[in-house]
């Protein structure tokens, strides 16, 4: 006689049919791209962050109801490509001169919702100089900076915010202090300038902190709307290929690796009055 | 049995396999496929009974796979191993 066979090999698994919407009566929460993205296909790696952030971006400027008053400008990055997905204006400028552009279409038209999307690359390192002296001049603009921890676009090497023993391409051993240097925190630089009335750093490696980012971009707009001056919000964003990292593995890296330097958080917020202090470091009491 | 708050309309031709929905599901009813990929080669993920139409799947998405819908009743379906 044939012994039974064991109940893991009976009860194979029963998918659900999603080829089709349901038969049953069901409403759409949510379809597959937001209403400003045109095409969702995109040409960026598997596990990539930066679609997740673009997508906060304009979903926000949707809800605010800015989107025939919203002007992006793009700097240049593996997300620069994207904007011809995107249903808003976007201006492309030069490597890292982004707020600068974004203060002149500002000035030049102040009933604009202007915003500049940049890497860490673009931002950091080609750019410093740009995004400190529009926030030091309190331009009413905001910045989003996509902090990924390398120049992905131009091969996977170390930026100025690849946070300490971070591999790249250039620091396969990872980034050690004494021969690269430490990271900049670009958040906490803004945050101490009198010039900027919103700093927030997010990151989009699980749902919860998608929904904190989310509520941070909208400060920001609501920043600018109300002329409160600079606002600037930095989100942590995975790049698997660019850390050597499984795709499944990235959002726990960004957590332990860069959320450990670049800590999330709102850093400065003129609408409820939160000023800026220094941050105790890790493990301290205070 | 197991009920189901809302079901996933999947475009598996878009999806690149990274598996982010997997471990951003809350009732972890998302399996990626093992022995089927979409036409570019990559594995897929596929629905089980038991989803709550919460959108985290949605909000983690790089290439925008999901569509999400609330039922109007639960549904019941037969459970999975």
């Amino acid at each position: 006689m044939t012994p039974p066979e064991p109940e893991h090999r009976t009860r194979l698994p029963v998918f659900v049919d999603t080829d089709a919407p349901p038969d049953a009566p069901a409403r759409l929460l949510h379809d597959f791209t937001p209403a400003l993205i045109d095409v969702g296909a995109h040409h960026l790696c598997p596990g990539c962050g930066e679609p997740i952030a673009m997508r906060s971006m304009v979903e926000q400027v949707d809800e605010l109801g800015e989107v025939s008053r919203a002007i992006a400008v793009f700097g240049i990055g593996c997300y620069t490509a994207y904007s011809n997905n995107l249903d808003i204006e976007v201006l492309q400028a030069l490597h890292g001169r982004a707020p600068s552009l974004a203060t002149g279409v500002k000035r030049c038209r102040p009933d604009t919702l202007v915003f500049t999307v940049q890497g860490d690359g673009d931002m950091v390192n080609e750019g410093l100089q740009e995004v400190l002296h529009t926030a030091a001049r309190g331009e009413n603009v905001t910045c989003f900076m996509l902090n990924n921890g390398v120049f992905g676009e131009t091969g996977g090497h170390m930026t100025a915010a690849t946070v300490l023993g971070q591999r790249t391409k250039n620091t396969l051993e990872g980034r050690d202090a004494a021969r690269h240097g430490h990271p900049i925190r670009l958040a906490e630089l803004v945050a101490a300038l009198d010039g900027a009335a919103y700093v927030a750093r997010g990151a989009v490696n699980n749902a919860v902190n998608i929904t904190r980012t989310n509520r941070m971009i909208k400060d920001a707009f609501r920043t600018q709307r109300e002329g409160l001056g600079f606002s600037f919000v930095e989100i942590l964003t995975m790049c698997p290929t660019g850390w050597f990292v499984d795709t499944v593995d990235a959002p726990g890296y960004l957590d332990s690796a860069l959320a450990a330097t670049h800590r999330p958080g709102v850093l400065k917020d003129a609408r409820k009055g939160l000023e800026f202090r220094t941050p105790a470091p890790k493990g301290s009491t205070t | 049995m197991t009920d189901s708050l809302g079901t996933l309309v999947i475009d598996t031709e878009a999806c690149k396999g990274c598996e982010l929905c997997i471990d951003a599901c809350p009732p972890r009813v998302l399996r990626m496929t093992t022995d089927q990929v979409n036409e570019r080669g990559y594995r897929y993920p596929r629905l089980l009974p038991g989803c709550i139409a919460c959108k985290a799947c949605t909000a983690i998405c790089p290439d925008f796979v999901f569509q999400v819908y609330r039922y109007e009743q639960p549904q019941t379906h037969e459970a999975g191993a």
